[in-house]
C-alpha cells in the first residue's frame, strides 16, 4: 500500500468546527489534505445515511466534527449528533469496520489548532489501515448484486397485487 | 432541463494560485464536471470586475447555477449572492466553496492541493445543481425590548434604549435594582463612593417613562423569535400592594422578626423579614420574607398590616403570570460568587475570620453592618495583620481555570481601604498580578508605595494550628513565596478570600428558555469572541455584562451601551431578516411518530392532533436539521441542506473515489467527456 492517501469525508458543523477549519487557514497551520470538508449546519444534520454513503461510494474515513458539547449553537443537538455517533460506530464496527476509519471531533471555532491535529491524527490511522474499498467489495460481488434483484422484483411483483 | 452551471475559481491573489493550480482546476472542471458551461479562473473574484464577470455571465449564457470556488463563506458568501441576485439569480442558487482557508493555506503539495480543490468544487457543482431557490422573509421588530437583570450593566441598556425613547421592560430577580454594584463600597482605581455612582441610575430607571419595571419577578417564559418574542413574567408575590406603598418604611421599622441577610449584606448583617435590601432601593417597596415572617410561619403577628398607614400590605397576595411582547432580549443576569467553602483548606466556614470578598465588601461599606469599621468576626477587634489571597476558585484547574478579572484590582482596593482606614498591615497571595486596564497598573504602583505587602505564590493552606510562640491564636497562611523560593508561614489575624466570579447558577436554565447556549465553563456564548461580543446565536438576544464572562464594571457598563445601541439599530431598522433555511414537513410522507417533536430544543415542531402529523413552525425553527436526519420516513427536508443536496455533495467531493472503485462494465452514460471520469454521473 505505497502511496496510498485516504479519502476521508469531513462532515462540519457551520459554526464551530467549520470555523476551527477557518481558522486552521487564516493561522496557516498545515495539515493533510485528505479530509474533505461538507458543511452541514449542525453535527445533529449528518444523517446515519450519509455516512454510509461516503462509506459506500469509497471514501476511507468519516469524520463528524461539531462544537462542544454544552457550547452547540443549537443549544444541545450535538448530543443528538453524539448519540447516533456512538450507534452507528457500533454497528459499523460490528459489521467489521475498522473504528479508526469514523470518528467524531469536537472543535470550537477557537480551535485550529486541535482540529488540524485531529486530522492529522486521523489521516495517519487512516493510512496506516489502508483503502477501504467498501465500493468495490460491493459491486463485486455477483450474489449480492443477484440478491438485490432478487429484492427488487419481489417488490414489484407485490406492488402489481396491490394494484 | 439540465442546469447550466457556471464555475468560477478565484486565485486570491497568490493565496490561492500559490498553493493550487487554479487554470487546472478550472479547465477541469470545465470539461469534466457534467451541465458546466462556463469555468473560469481570476485573479480577484470578490473584486467588483470579479463579480461582474459573473453577472455578464449569468446574463449572457443564461446560467442558472454558479459555483465560486474562493474563501471562506463565512468571509464572502454574501458577496456572490447579492451578485447573482443582481443578475436575476435566485441568491440561493449560488454555491461556495472553501479553497484557501480550507485547501491552499494548510497545504504544502500542490499536486494534493489541487486534487482536493477539485474535489471541492466537484462537490459544490454537483449540490448546487439540486439546490432550489428560496426567498427570506421579513419580520417586522416590535419595538419594546426586555431587559433581563438590573445590575449595572442592564441599568445601563435599560437607560440607553429608555433614553432614545423606546419601551424598556426590566426583570429583576431581587426586590430591589442595583446587582451586586449596590453592595460595594469603593470601586477602582479611580476609588469613588459605588453607590454615589449607581444610585442616580437606580433612580433614573425606576422614575423613567419608557421603563416598566418588574422587581421580584423572574422570566417564566419565552416563545417566538426576533421581532416578536413573547415572554411570561412571574411577578412574586411581594405580600405589599405595589400600587399602594409609599415606602415609608414603618412596616420594616416595626417587624419584630430579625433575620439574617445572607443576600445583599452577605450574611454580615440582618434584616426584618418584611425588607428592603437597603435603604436606597429601587422600587422602595418592601417585600415578607415567607419563609422567616412569624404570620407565615406561626400565624400570629401581623403588625406590619397593622401599621402600614396605606393598608398596602395583602397576606393572600399570590405569584402573578404576565404576558409581555418584545423585540429583542438583552440578557444581562450577572455573577454568583465562588462557594468558598468548596476550598477547605482555606477554612472558610470553619475558621471565623476568614472572609469572602463579599463579607469584606460589606464590612468596608460605611453603610454595611460595621459601618464601615474593619473588624474581626467578634465586631470589635481590629486586625493587626490582614491577609488577602487571590485566585480562590478561579485559575485553578480544579474549580475554574478562567481568570475571574477583576479579582486583582479588588484586592488592591481592600488593600488601600484597609492601609487608609486601620493600622494594620496587609498582605497579598498573588499568583499573577494582572491589571490590564486604564489606570490600573498606576493603582498598584500606588499601593506598592502605600506598602501593601505582595508576596508571589499559590497558598497552601490557612490554620490555626499553631507550631511557634508567636503563631499562638493567629491565622497561619502556609505559602510557598516562589520569588524567594522558600515556604513561609505568616501568620495573621484575618484572612479575605478572593473569591471568584461564577456563572448563575440557573444561567443554563435561562439560556435554554432563550434558546442561548453556555461556554464550557457555564457564561453565554457571544456571536463571535472578537467581532460581535453581545449579539448571540440566537438573532434578537443580546448579551451584557458579566453574564458573558467576569468583567468589571467599566466593561460591563460598555457592553450594556454596546447590546441597546444594537437593539436600537435592529428597531430603526423596523424589520429582519429570516434566513429561510428551515426545515419542512410533507405531511403525505408524515406518519406523526413524533420523533422529531421532542428533538428539536426550539420547540419549533408542532403536532396536529386532528390530521395525526406533526407540522413545523416555520419563525421558531433555526434550521440546524437535526430532526431532518432523524425522521423515519424522511418526511422532513431541510431547506438548502437537503438530503439530495448532501448526497450530491457527496458524490462529487468523492468523484475521484467513485471513478477508482466503480467496475469498468458499469460506465455511466449521459457524460459529456466519456474518456475522462466523469463527475456525478455515478
Amino acid at each position: 500500500m505505497e502511496n496510498f492517501e485516504p479519502k476521508i469525508v469531513g462532515f462540519l458543523c457551520n459554526w464551530c468546527s467549520y470555523r476551527a477549519a477557518d481558522l486552521a487557514g487564516s493561522a496557516r497551520i498545515k495539515y493533510p489534505p485528505n479530509v474533505r470538508v461538507i458543511r452541514v449546519m449542525c453535527s445533529g444534520r449528518v444523517d446515519p445515511a450519509f455516512v454510509l454513503k461516503a462509506f459506500s461510494m469509497g471514501a476511507d474515513g468519516v469524520m463528524v466534527a461539531g462544537c462542544h458539547p454544552g457550547e452547540c449553537h443549537y443549544i444541545e443537538q450535538n448530543y443528538k449528533a453524539m448519540r447516533r455517533f456512538y450507534m452507528l460506530k457500533q454497528t459499523l464496527v460490528a459489521m467489521g469496520l475498522e473504528p479508526q476509519r469514523f470518528e467524531l471531533v469536537w472543535a470550537s471555532a477557537a480551535e485550529g489548532q486541535q482540529l488540524a491535529e485531529a486530522i492529522e491524527r486521523m489521516t495517519d490511522n487512516v493510512r496506516r489501515l489502508g483503502p477501504l474499498r467498501w465500493a468495490e467489495n460491493w459491486a463485486d460481488d455477483p450474489q449480492r448484486e443477484e440478491a438485490l434483484q432478487h429484492i427488487v422484483k419481489e417488490h414489484e411483483e407485490a406492488l402489481e397485487v396491490i394494484s | 432541463m439540465a442546469e447550466r452551471v457556471g464555475i468560477y475559481v478565484c486565485h486570491c491573489g497568490s493565496n490561492i494560485a500559490g498553493m493550487i493550480d487554479v487554470e487546472e482546476v478550472a479547465r477541469w472542471a470545465g470539461q469534466s464536471i457534467k451541465d458546466v458551461v462556463v469555468s473560469r479562473d481570476y485573479k480577484f473574484m470578490c473584486s467588483s470586475l470579479g463579480q461582474k464577470l459573473i453577472e455578464d455571465d449569468i446574463r449572457e449564457q443564461g446560467l442558472t447555477r454558479v459555483v465560486v470556488a474562493a474563501c471562506s463563506p463565512h468571509l464572502h458568501e454574501k458577496t456572490f449572492r447579492r451578485a447573482c441576485q443582481n443578475a436575476g439569480l435566485n441568491q440561493y442558487l449560488c454555491q461556495m466553496t472553501n479553497i484557501r482557508e480550507h485547501v491552499s493555506w494548510v497545504s504544502t503539495d500542490r499536486q494534493k492541493a489541487t486534487e482536493k480543490a477539485k474535489a471541492l468544487v466537484a462537490a459544490a457543482a454537483e449540490r448546487v445543481k439540486h439546490q432550489r431557490p428560496l426567498e427570506q422573509g421579513f419580520v417586522k421588530v416590535n419595538p419594546a425590548t426586555l431587559v433581563i437583570g438590573g445590575g449595572i450593566a442592564g441599568l445601563q441598556a435599560t437607560l440607553e434604549l429608555a433614553d432614545a425613547g423606546y419601551p424598556v421592560y426590566l426583570v429583576e430577580r431581587e426586590p430591589s435594582i442595583g446587582g451586586h454594584m449596590a453592595q460595594f463600597d469603593k470601586t477602582f482605581p479611580t476609588l469613588d463612593c459605588s453607590a454615589c455612582i449607581l444610585t442616580p441610575k437606580m433612580s433614573e430607571v425606576g422614575q423613567h417613562e419608557n421603563v416598566k419595571m418588574f422587581t421580584y419577578a423572574e422570566v417564566e417564559e419565552v416563545s417566538g423569535s426576533v421581532g416578536c418574542f413573547k415572554v411570561k413574567i412571574r411577578q412574586k408575590a411581594r405580600h405589599v400592594i405595589f400600587e399602594k406603598c409609599t415606602g415609608c418604611g414603618i412596616c420594616v421599622e416595626k417587624c419584630p422578626r430579625k433575620v439574617v441577610d445572607n443576600v445583599f449584606e452577605a450574611g454580615m448583617g440582618y434584616r426584618k423579614a418584611i425588607y428592603t435590601p437597603f435603604p436606597q432601593a429601587v422600587p422602595r417597596t418592601p417585600v415578607i420574607d415567607t419563609a422567616n415572617c412569624t404570620w407565615f410561619t406561626r400565624g400570629k403577628c401581623q403588625v406590619c398590616s397593622k401599621v402600614c398607614p396605606t393598608q398596602a400590605i395583602d397576606y393572600d397576595q399570590k405569584d402573578e403570570i404576565i404576558q409581555i411582547e418584545v423585540g429583542n432580549i438583552i440578557v444581562a443576569t450577572g455573577w454568583k460568587l465562588f462557594d468558598c467553602t468548596r476550598i477547605p483548606q482555606y477554612g472558610y466556614g470553619r475558621l471565623a475570620n476568614v472572609f469572602t470578598n463579599m463579607e469584606f465588601e460589606r464590612m468596608c461599606n460605611a453603610a454595611g453592618p460595621t459601618g464601615g469599621k474593619i473588624v474581626l468576626r467578634d465586631g470589635k477587634t481590629e486586625p493587626r495583620r490582614i491577609a488577602i489571597i487571590h485566585c480562590v476558585g478561579s485559575r485553578d484547574v480544579r474549580h475554574n481555570q478562567y481568570c475571574s478579572a477583576v479579582c486583582c484590582m479588588a484586592a488592591l482596593k481592600f488593600g488601600h481601604l484597609v492601609l487608609e482606614k486601620t493600622k494594620a498591615e496587609v498582605y497579598s497571595f498573588y499568583i499573577d498580578m494582572r491589571t490590564p486596564m486604564k489606570d490600573y497598573e498606576e493603582f498598584y504602583q500606588r499601593l506598592l508605595e502605600e506598602g501593601m505587602h505582595f508576596v508571589r505564590g499559590k497558598v497552601a493552606e490557612v490554620t490555626d494550628a499553631a507550631r511557634l510562640p508567636d503563631e499562638q491564636g493567629s491565622l497561619i497562611v502556609q505559602v510557598e513565596d516562589t520569588l524567594l523560593g522558600t515556604q513561609r508561614r505568616i501568620p495573621v489575624d484575618m484572612v479575605v478570600l478572593m473569591a471568584a466570579l461564577e456563572p448563575q447558577a440557573d444561567a443554563k436554565e435561562l439560556g435554554l428558555k432563550l434558546g442561548i447556549s453556555c461556554s464550557m465553563a457555564g457564561w453565554y456564548t457571544e456571536r463571535h469572541p472578537k467581532l460581535d461580543p453581545v449579539a448571540t446565536m440566537t438573532d434578537g438576544v443580546f448579551v451584557a455584562g458579566a453574564c458573558q464572562g467576569p468583567k468589571d464594571i467599566p466593561a460591563s457598563v460598555a457592553q450594556g451601551a454596546a447590546a441597546a445601541a444594537r437593539v436600537a439599530g435592529m428597531i430603526t431598522a423596523g424589520k429582519v431578516t429570516i434566513e429561510p433555511i428551515i426545515a419542512s414537513i410533507d405531511e403525505q410522507k408524515c406518519s406523526g411518530c413524533r420523533i422529531c417533536n421532542n428533538l428539536c430544543p426550539y420547540n419549533a415542531i408542532e403536532y396536529d392532533e386532528e390530521k395525526g402529523v406533526s407540522r413545523v413552525v416555520a419563525a421558531m425553527c433555526k434550521g440546524c436539521g437535526t430532526c431532518v436526519s432523524a425522521c423515519p420516513a424522511n418526511a422532513i427536508t431541510g431547506a438548502h441542506f437537503s438530503n439530495e443536496q448532501i448526497a450530491a455533495e457527496l458524490e462529487g467531493i468523492l468523484w475521484d473515489a467513485i471513478a477508482d472503485g466503480r467496475p469498468a462494465s458499469a460506465a455511466p452514460d449521459g457524460s459529456k467527456a466519456p474518456q475522462s471520469t466523469p463527475v456525478g454521473a455515478a
